[in-house]
Formats: C-alpha cells, sequence, structure tokens
C-alpha cells in the first residue's frame, strides 16, 4: 500500500516554508481572533516530492489507457483523445454560464445539433442533454411517465422491469413513487411475454428495458412486447445502457419505445469510471415533449434562445446547461465518424463478443447459447465445482493484466460472468483474453487454490469485503 | 430447527408455522448463494403481508435480496440480533439467523409450499 501524502517525510525538512510577504500584514486584513495559532495541517514536502508522488499512484491506476478492460454492460472503451483536445478550447472551456446567450451561440449550436444528432440515431423526436448521467436520465424519464399519466388523470401505479435489469432501473421506479414489478426471463433469456400480458393492465405506467438486454441477447419480440405495454395504456421507457450494439443498425424509436436515455460516457466517447463527468441525454416522441427538463433550447430568428415558458416541464434537473464538456466530446465523435462509422462501431462490438464468446463456449458454461450482441453472460459453475467461483476468476485476471469483467450480474444466472470487450480492442487482445480465460479453466481444475490464492501481482491483495461492508472505515485517521 | 420440519417458498424462505405464528428466515442454500451477508433490512412490527410479495430485504457482498413472505399476515416480531449480526443470517440460516415471524392471515396458504424433500430438489432450477 502507498502511503497517503499526509504520512510522506519530506528528505530536506524545514526547508519548505510557506512563502511571507513583509509587506503583508495579515492581521490588517483578518481580525485578530480569526487568525490561526497553529500551523497549517499540510505536509512539509518539496514541489518535486508532490509531483513525484502523485505520479507514482497514478501509475498504479489500472484503466483503458493501461489495459484491457472487458466490464460487462460499462462500454469501457478506448475514447479518442482527439475529443477530449476540442472540449479543451478555450473558446468553449472558458464560456461562463451567465454570459448572455447571444455571446455564447456557438456553444448553443453544439447543443442543438447534438440534440438533432441523438435524434436521428435513436428515432425520438426530441432530446434534452441536461440529465447529468444515466440515473437522471432514467429519473427524468420516469417523471415524464408520471407527468404524462398525471396529465391523462389517470393513477397508474406499477413499473415494469425485467428480472435481469440493471439496479438503477427498479431504484428510479421507486424514487418516483412507483411500486416495482419483476417481468421473467424465458428460456430462451428474452422477456417473458406471457409473463408480461399477464401482468399489463390498466395500473401499468411503464415498462423500463434495455435493448440487447443484460444478457447481451437482442429481445426479437421487442414490437409484441411494446405493443402489449401500449394497449394496457403504459408507456415503454428504454434504457441506453447497451446503445453501443445498435448504432446505425436498429433504433429504439422503431421499436416503439415512447421514451429514450443515451450515456454520453459509454456510447459516444466520454470518459467514465472515475474520469466523469457523465451524461445521460433523455429523449422522447414529439407527444411527451411538453414534458422534457427546462429550460429548452429554442431557435428563434435572433438565434437560440433558452425557453423557460414550459408549463408541462417536470422542472430543472441539473444547473447551466448541463454537462457541456461531454456533449462537445460527444459532438466530435459523432461527426468524425458520420452514420457509417457509427454502424461499424456496432458492427465491430458485436463481432468482438461473438468472437470471444465462441472461443470461451468449450470452457465456460454458456447459459444463452444463441449469438450475442455486444456482450456476453457465461457461468462459471462448472468450476464452482471445484471450489473456483467466479470472484476467483476475476480476481486471477488482474494477475494477468486485465481487468475483470462484471461478475455475479444479471442476478439470474448464477456465478455469472459478463464480458463487453467493446469494438476499440484488436484481435490480438481479444486473444490475449480469451488465453487468459482458458488458462485459468485449466487452472480451476487442476489446481483450484492457485486461483483462489489471486491477485498475487497486484499492489494490494484480495480485498476483505465482508469487512469493508459490516464495519467500514471511512476515514484515513482515527 | 431441524430443515425436515419446515417448508420452503420456491424463493427460497424457510417457514416454521405453529398454530397461527410462524418464523420465517432463508434456507441454507439461500445463504450460501448470497454469499457473506453485510445488511439485513427487517420489516417493521405490524407491518402486514402478502405471500410472494418481497417484504424485506437481505444485502450481501455480491448484491441485494428482496425477500418474499412466503405467507400472508402480520409481522409480530423481528430478529433484532441482526442489525449487529448479520452474518448469523450465514453461520445459522435455521437457528440464530431468523428474520421474523408472523401471524397467520390464511394458514391455508401453508399448503403451497414444499417440504425439505421437495425443496431439495427444486432449489437449484428455482430463483
Amino acid at each position: 500500500m502507498s502511503e497517503v501524502i499526509f504520512e510522506k517525510k519530506s528528505r530536506n525538512p524545514g526547508e519548505h516554508v510557506s512563502p511571507t510577504d513583509p509587506l503583508f500584514k495579515l492581521s490588517a486584513a483578518i481580525p485578530e481572533k480569526h487568525l490561526r495559532r497553529s500551523p497549517l495541517g499540510i505536509p512539509e514536502l518539496s514541489e518535486l516530492e508532490v509531483v513525484r508522488h502523485f505520479t507514482r499512484l497514478s501509475q498504479k491506476n489500472f484503466c483503458v489507457d493501461t489495459n484491457f478492460y472487458p466490464l460487462g454492460s460499462c462500454t469501457m472503451k478506448y475514447n479518442p483523445r482527439v475529443n477530449d483536445q476540442v472540449a479543451a478550447w478555450p473558446f468553449y472551456a472558458r464560456i461562463h454560464p451567465y454570459q448572455e446567450e447571444r455571446h455564447v451561440q456557438g456553444m448553443l449550436q453544439v447543443i442543438h445539433e447534438l440534440e438533432e444528432d441523438l435524434c436521428r440515431i435513436t428515432g425520438m423526436d426530441a432530446f434534452s442533454l441536461q440529465p447529468a448521467a444515466g440515473a437522471q436520465g432514467e429519473f427524468a424519464g420516469l417523471l415524464i411517465v408520471k407527468a404524462y399519466h398525471d396529465l391523462k388523470g389517470q393513477k397508474r401505479t406499477k413499473v415494469f422491469v425485467p428480472d435481469s435489469a440493471h439496479g438503477t432501473n427498479p431504484a428510479s421506479a421507486a424514487l418516483c413513487g412507483y411500486e416495482v414489478v419483476q417481468i421473467k426471463t424465458d428460456a430462451a433469456g428474452r422477456v417473458d411475454v406471457a409473463d408480461l400480458k399477464t401482468k399489463a393492465k390498466k395500473d401499468t405506467a411503464c415498462f423500463m428495458m434495455t435493448n440487447p438486454n443484460t444478457l447481451g441477447l437482442f429481445e426479437n419480440n421487442i414490437r409484441e412486447i411494446t405493443r402489449i405495454v401500449h394497449d394496457a395504456g403504459g408507456l415503454v421507457y428504454y434504457d441506453g445502457a447497451n446503445l453501443n450494439a445498435l448504432l446505425g443498425i436498429s433504433r429504439p424509436g422503431d421499436m416503439d419505445f415512447d421514451i429514450v436515455h443515451v450515456n454520453l460516457h459509454k456510447t459516444f466517447a466520454v470518459p467514465h469510471g472515475s474520469g466523469g463527468p457523465g451524461s445521460g441525454p433523455v429523449g422522447v416522441r414529439a407527444e411527451l415533449e411538453k414534458f422534457l427538463p427546462q429550460p429548452r433550447l429554442k431557435r428563434t430568428e435572433e438565434g437560440f434562445v433558452w425557453d423557460y415558458d414550459r408549463p408541462y416541464s417536470i422542472g430543472r434537473l441539473r444547473s447551466f446547461y448541463g454537462n457541456v464538456g461531454a456533449y462537445l466530446r460527444s459532438y466530435c465523435y459523432i461527426r468524425a465518424l458520420g452514420s457509417a462509422g457509427l454502424k461499424r462501431v456496432s458492427e465491430f462490438a458485436v463481432l468482438a463478443a461473438n468472437y470471444l464468446k465462441a472461443r470461451l463456449k468449450n470452457h465456460y458454461e454458456m447459459p444463452h447459447d444463441s449469438h450475442c450482441m455486444h456482450e456476453f453472460v457465461c457461468s462459471a459453475r462448472a468450476q464452482k465445482a471445484k471450489g473456483v467461483k467466479a470472484l476467483d476468476i476475476a480476481k486471477r485476471l488482474l494477475d494477468e493484466g486485465i481487468h475483470a469483467p462484471t461478475v455475479y450480474f444479471p442476478l439470474i444466472v448464477e456465478e455469472a460472468l459478463m464480458v463487453e470487450p467493446t469494438e476499440t480492442e484488436s484481435k490480438q487482445t481479444l486473444d490475449e483474453f480469451a488465453d487468459a480465460m482458458i488458462r485459468i479453466a485449466e487452472q480451476a481444475d487442476r489446481d483450484p487454490a492457485s486461483v483462489q490464492a489471486a491477485p498475487v501481482s497486484t499492489p494490494v491483495g484480495r480485498i476483505d469485503e465482508v469487512k469493508a461492508a459490516r464495519t467500514p472505515n471511512l476515514r484515513w485517521q482515527d | 430447527m431441524e430443515p425436515n420440519k419446515l417448508k420452503f417458498a420456491e424463493t427460497h424462505e424457510w417457514i416454521a408455522a405453529e398454530g397461527q405464528t410462524a418464523r420465517v428466515g432463508v434456507s441454507d442454500h439461500a445463504q450460501r448463494e448470497m454469499s457473506d451477508v453485510v445488511f439485513v433490512e427487517l420489516p417493521a412490527a405490524g407491518k402486514d403481508v402478502k405471500q410472494k410479495e418481497s417484504c424485506m430485504v437481505v444485502e450481501s457482498v455480491k448484491a441485494a435480496f428482496d425477500v418474499y413472505a412466503p405467507v400472508s399476515g402480520k409481522i409480530t416480531r423481528v430478529n433484532e440480533k441482526l442489525k449487529n449480526e448479520p452474518q448469523l443470517v450465514n453461520q445459522s440460516p435455521y437457528e440464530d439467523g431468523w428474520l421474523f415471524e408472523v401471524e397467520l392471515s390464511d394458514p391455508s396458504e401453508l399448503g403451497a409450499l414444499m417440504d425439505a424433500e421437495a425443496y431439495e430438489k427444486a432449489k437449484t432450477t428455482a430463483h
């Protein structure tokens, strides 16, 4: 474990005193009683020592920039640097949100055009970029569901989620006061249409889904599913977590979804996983446009203005313009790739996942052995018989220099390992991962203890997750 | 409590009924699947629960799991010990790790539950 900076001792103690200016008398500016009596509680270190400390820490960071990161459902792909450069250009980065609209027409035009691009990509009629991340996008979507039913004078209390859903879906529904009802998954790994039919009634407010679902499978019956919910008077919500599988190929709007959120930080080249902030724009079909968060960007003859006259709006969710740094990155990414390029993104994401699935299927159980989309879920059930769990395999992968896949999710697959390679990895990297997974399966068979002992090569070994959860120590010092 | 004297739900809860009241917990198989339990969100005494509906949550290092009421009725007592010792669910699922007691509103519901032998057969496919 590394020392934290407060534990570090200077190699030249006593030499690094705070700069003082004899002309500046602190007591003249600040009343005597407010002046500090004790020395500042900051470490006494030279600039060079500080630089080395933080550089070393940064080198321990396990990230997309250093290693393969097939974390299922998180789309940890490489985000081209050029988009970061554009977002850092001073004439965007130094805009102040209180500047007059007529001074920032360029930025407003980027926001407007990105809204239009997202409409085209998803098949929706209107977008608001305001939600600051995916969970807030869901929250916005559910508030829109509520506003829609309230305006119709309907009391609808239930929100459906598949039993394979992301945890945020039931959480967002509960936050908006809805009762969450699980819809079963059928033997083929898709929404059980018969179960949906029996549950869709006049108290149904909404069905929240991802497509492809969290098993990495495309919902083949999606048009029937949306029709069943619509016939019951409910709305259908598309969680854009898995949009990386569909770009330029298929659109939520064409599947008759009513509300969509997309994660710019997953699909559209915004760094994430402690690299945020993210952005979770929410899109709707025309009938629901009036409910979108306010203010709405409006085009007038004098240029773009923010429109606050929105009586049906669910209100404001985020201060100022939202996370504009994310918008700029996504705008450049989408414009650089174009529709043909975006389609290739998804084609390669799907190809990479299917390639890995095919390479691993003789070594790990595949609970659903049909073609997958951009990710797949395998099970360590066979390895568990030897005492090696999905968690052990995940830890052993760290020793192989690979970030662990998502484990124990979705909950409906025992000992789940969820792998999303993304489109940005080479075949060589995919092969290295497959080889590592196969090697671990062999070790689990031959010498299970060696896998259970992993990781052995990381700065910190196996963390006591039970102790961390039962008696968390949230302070550096007592 | 001897597992072979208990009734089981397909969602992995056990129930020990005596007259109008019953004690409820999760099965040994369930605690093993959940792995180390780190927090138990107990229902409030006096709360009405309905058979097959979620009535409380058990959180492990893996995930948060809903516990479904195996029968309908009113919660009369909860296992306060679990507030400080959630690990009892792992260590002693059929004894010290019990979750709550319920006053049955319809004892005939017990008929829909499995005995230990049937549960043993069903547990790997049920979820």
